[in-house]
């Protein structure tokens, strides 16, 4: 009878396999980091003392503990250079979010009143960039915005400037690069949720005495609330980890989170610090990184 | 006013989406066009030229990294369609079962996991192992990123067919398991194709997470580009990223023209 | 198609050996050799072992019902979405399962069609109890409401999807699936995709789909909710002459009580998870068995009053809104001293002055004296709405026999009359 029954719903047994792998390689993987977070530095290969042995029996499990060690996050806090990375991050991912969200929903707006056989058509315009390489895109504007770039060489054309201005290695250009590189997980989730409203809503308020504008605000824009807010956690989480866009066309004399770990791992190789970094990052991403879960949950759920 | 219509193209609507797909398209356009630069300098027009590419297929080290990241994405993105299909199908059609919120949370986060937690917390893993980095710890790092995205993908299929279909087939006699492959399976082909496809590109793009878990000598295309990019532009370098686009555009082109066809084949079929 | 033909004449029809995949298959069941079942009074037996594997060991009595349903419930967490429902249904019947919305009819059907699992109660299907068996092991299939075409397989590859299953022959499958065409006309049609099809078509290619295993028992989910009015009617027709030719048990859920009446030979009414009542067409309508039945099927006028005198086989009735109304002596004493006199509007009839009494007795007819407020003109036949006195309200229709206008007109004055053998007595 039991084989029989679960020969009859085999969809929870598709689980299985998924299920392991995302255990061992992505819930396993934190365990890791936050145990060499709390071991102490050291000069070998790998750069940290081994912690505890889980074969070691009971006794050494004890020993081990007593060897844990906040060190590392004392560290955190006590150095400037770490608090002001992460409040960089943080600042860095709220104003590119704000700036998507303004420049996102404009254009998702305007494709979802397109025509619904064109509407395809301009998701697939906005998708395309996203499919060809995220690295080759930064790259491509490293072209535009470099001291002999295409920017200063039309600004010095059209007489606007007199002399080539510094576009790279400057804040600008590492948001112009965040807003490019995420620009369609903004639009993506804000056009979904614009595109299924009713057009009739509009009507119904036009008809019940709203002026066009008052009709956006009190209708379409509350509506589209829920994209607003996946689109928003969709570049906020990852902006605030970024390292490539800050690595490559930010200055260097600040910088955010995700360079610093990076800067710890391979440049000073203090795996505990760096580690002790990630767990930070990751708390403080619990809150937005659950916020994000249930509103995917929800969205699939309510399909 | 012709048309009181709210799906209408307004002024507004034409500029806002104008402006948009400009900035989105005209930087890799330029690139594309001065990847055909004969000049070493990037931002002066020599004339086109097929120079730069000639100079990729010579450069060993470049076309190693290259043809370790294609066998990287190929292979991961692989193992990340049948594994992300696997839990699509299980978020959607099984029951609930204990740890569902955990399994559903393990596949969302990865989707805005910073690449720098995700890179370093399996290189930690890889090295408590003591597995010898390289080529398949790449593959399984990309694989666990990208079986995300395949999941979301199909997922989202999934729960837009009607279950009635299913259990259709397992009323004219299909066992549940051959349901699923004679009636659901060929109808998410299609979004499984293109699960696999945005495996594969993103596998290609990725720096970070191949930064930490991949091995000495066993660089990445991304990493080369990276490190190159961090000196400065090279026009070589606009040579491969625009094949790199080219290869992802004819994929895509392929896959497109393929469900186009298969399409195209019911309505042929018509006698009429 | 009223050709008398013996069974054993029947059963050698085919000369083909049948495949015997197909489970518990009845020969005269072949739609190309369509022979006149017994009178679904009397339950077909099935056929001797030929084609019956042997998985269905005892040997249904003859009085044994094809499916027996005894006493199921389903919850949904504290719901009962069907609740003890007991029910026989006989070999070759026409069933209809009639309720509103969210009554528990469908969540049944796929419980015979095994999607759903009884929480108490058993199934019997020829005597067997089928809760272990799984959906695609039952000998039944469904045709679904929403026809559940597979949208990526042409008509003739649905309608041999489940043949395939089975094991069939490739000749076989050939033959059997050009049959089902021939039978819901659909021919030339075969290689179509189901988006290519009219919802006509489409519900075609579904039912043949469904037909194709000849299931002992097809279960039919709102089957006709997706087609027009005009389509719908002589689908109705279509039906029941395939049902009638095949012999087949049909199950249908519906919650349209013309459709039900039209098609089925017995019928069920549910309501809230409950089984209500079981009759046939005629006796639900003309003697339903609550209000709540009689509000449903069809359209009735309610009158609640007190139990009075009985008198040469009539009983008094006082009503606070009509007076004292005279009805039938029921054969068996009312249990309630307050009962509900029912009367349907076409057994109202109305005339300007009261009628002269037939005979001599003061309570030979009802009459109810008022204001036409509303006339309702509805092609066959005309509803009036009269005011009573009391403020209540009585809806009289008649049949539109000749091309004159409308007889009465809102505002006359007229009298309602009905003959007390008219009335229904209802206790609750």
């Amino acid at each position: 009878m039991s084989a029989r029954r679960i020969f009859a719903r085999p969809a929870s047994f598709a689980a299985i396999a998924p299920y392991l792998w995302m255990v061992l390689f992505f819930l396993v993987p934190f365990g890791f980091v936050l145990k060499i977070a709390l071991s102490q530095t050291a000069i070998a290969q790998p750069p940290y003392v081994p912690l505890f042995d889980l074969w070691g029996g009971r006794e050494a499990t004890v020993a081990a503990f007593d060897q844990l060690s906040i060190e590392n996050f004392k560290l955190l806090i006590s150095d400037n250079l770490y608090i002001l990375s992460y409040l960089r991050s943080l600042t860095v991912a709220l104003v590119s979010t704000a700036i998507l969200l303004l420049i996102g929903y404009p254009v998702a707006y305007g494709m979802a009143r397109l025509p619904q056989r064109w509407q395809a058509i301009a998701m697939m315009l906005v998708i395309v960039p996203f499919w060809t390489s995220f690295l080759i895109r930064i790259y491509a504007w490293i072209n535009i915005l470099q001291h002999d770039g295409l920017l200063n060489t039309v600004l010095l054309k059209l007489h606007l400037i007199s002399a080539p201005l510094v576009w790279l290695s400057t804040d600008t250009a590492m948001y112009i690069g965040i807003v490019y590189s995420y620009l369609p997980f903004m639009i993506l989730p804000l056009f979904a949720t614009l595109a299924k409203q009713d057009p009739a809503l509009l009507e119904a308020a036009a008809d019940l005495g709203a002026s066009p504008w008052q009709a956006f605000w009190q209708v379409t824009f509350p509506l589209s609330l829920p994209g607003v807010g996946a689109g928003a956690l969709l570049c906020f989480i990852p902006v605030v980890g970024e390292f490539v866009i800050p690595d490559l066309l930010a200055g260097s004399n600040a910088l955010m989170i995700g360079q610093t770990l990076w800067l710890e791992f391979f440049t000073n190789k203090d795996w505990p610090v760096a580690s002790a970094v990630a767990v930070v990052l990751l708390v403080l991403l619990v809150a937005p990184l659950l916020l994000y879960e249930r509103l995917q949950h929800r969205q699939l759920e309510a399909r | 006013m012709a048309s009181r219509r709210i799906n209408r193209l307004t002024p507004f609507n034409v500029t806002a989406l104008a402006l948009g797909l400009a900035f989105l398209y005209l930087p890799i356009v330029i690139l594309v066009i001065y990847s055909f630069n004969a000049s070493r300098l990037v931002t002066v027009w020599g004339g086109w030229s097929l120079r730069w590419y000639y100079e990729f297929f010579n450069d060993r080290a470049m076309m190693d990294a290259a043809w370790m990241s294609l066998r990287v994405a190929a292979v991961s993105a692989t193992i990340a369609t049948i594994l992300g299909t696997l839990a699509a199908v299980a978020l959607t059609r099984g029951e609930r079962f204990k740890g569902r919120m955990l399994f559903s949370g393990m596949l969302y986060a990865p989707l805005v996991m910073p690449e720098v937690i995700s890179g370093l917390s399996l290189l930690l893993l890889f090295v408590a192992l003591d597995a010898g980095r390289g080529f398949w710890t790449v593959t399984i790092a990309h694989t666990t990123l990208t079986m995300c995205f395949v999941t979301v993908v199909v997922q989202s299929r999934l729960g837009a067919i009607d279950r009635s279909l299913e259990e259709a087939a397992m009323d004219l006699g299909c066992d549940p398991v051959r349901a699923f492959l004679s009636v659901t399976l060929p109808l998410i082909i299609p979004s499984i194709a293109a699960g696999w496809m945005l495996a594969f590109t993103l596998s290609l793009d990725d720096v970070v997470i191949a930064s930490f878990t991949t091995g000495p000598g066993s660089a990445t295309l991304p990493i080369r580009i990276y490190s190159e990019v961090r000196l400065g532009v090279k026009p070589e370098i606009n040579a491969i990223c625009t094949m790199v686009i080219a290869l992802i555009a004819v994929v895509i082109t392929v896959a497109s023209f393929a469900s186009k066809l298969s399409r195209a084949q019911g309505e042929n079929a018509v006698p009429l | 198609m009223a050709e008398e033909r013996p069974d054993n004449e029947a059963a050698a029809g085919p000369a083909k050996p049948e495949s015997p995949v197909i489970e518990a298959e009845k020969p005269e069941a072949l739609p190309a050799e369509p022979s006149q079942p017994e009178p679904a009074a009397a339950p077909a037996r099935p056929e001797p072992a030929a084609a019956v594997p042997a998985r269905i060991e005892p040997q249904p009595e003859p009085e044994m019902p094809l499916l027996r349903i005894e006493g199921v419930t389903r919850k949904f967490g504290n719901f009962r979405a069907v609740d003890r429902v007991t029910l026989d249904i006989r070999a070759g019947e026409f069933f209809a399962l009639l309720g509103p919305s969210g009554c528990g009819k469908t969540t049944l059907l796929r419980m015979l069609a095994g999607f759903e699992t009884p929480d108490e109660g058993r199934i019997l299907l020829d005597g067997r109890d089928i809760a272990p068996v799984l959906p695609h092991e039952r000998p039944v299939n469904m045709m679904f409401q929403n026809y559940a075409l597979f949208p990526h397989l042409s008509v003739k590859d649905n309608i041999a999807f489940g043949l395939k299953r089975a094991g069939m022959a490739k000749a076989d499958i050939r033959t059997r699936v050009a049959e089902m065409v021939a039978l819901v006309k659909l021919e030339g049609l075969e290689k179509r995709k189901p988006d290519q099809l009219s919802g006509g078509q489409r519900q075609r290619v579904a039912l043949a789909r469904s037909l194709a295993r000849r299931p002992q028992v097809l279960l039919l989910d709102e089957p006709l909710a997706a087609l027009d009015k005009k389509l719908r009617e002589s689908t109705q027709q279509e039906l029941m002459e395939l049902q009638r030719r095949l012999g087949m048990t049909f199950i249908v859920v519906t919650h349209d009580q013309e459709e039900a009446m039209t098609m089925a030979s017995r019928i069920g009414v549910m309501d809230a998870g409950r089984l209500d009542q079981v009759a046939t067409p005629r006796d639900l309508y003309e003697t339903p068995a609550s209000r709540w039945i009689a509000e449903f099927v069809g359209d009735i006028n309610l009158f609640e009053g007190q139990v009075g005198a009985a008198e040469a086989g009539r009983l008094a009735i006082a009503t606070r809104d009509a007076g004292t109304l005279y009805v039938a002596e029921p054969r068996s004493p009312l249990a309630k001293s307050v009962v509900s006199v029912a009367i349907r509007p076409e057994k109202v009839k109305l005339s300007r002055r009261a009628p002269a009494a037939e005979g001599t007795s003061a309570h030979a007819f009802n009459r109810l004296e008022g204001v036409i407020t509303d006339v309702s003109y509805l092609g066959g036949h005309t509803t009036y709405r009269v005011k009573l006195d009391s403020g209540a309200i009585v809806r009289s229709s008649m049949a539109n026999t000749t091309r004159i206008v409308d007889a009465y007109a809102a505002s006359q004055r007229v009298v309602a009359w009905f003959m007390p053998d008219d009335c229904l007595v209802l206790e609750q």
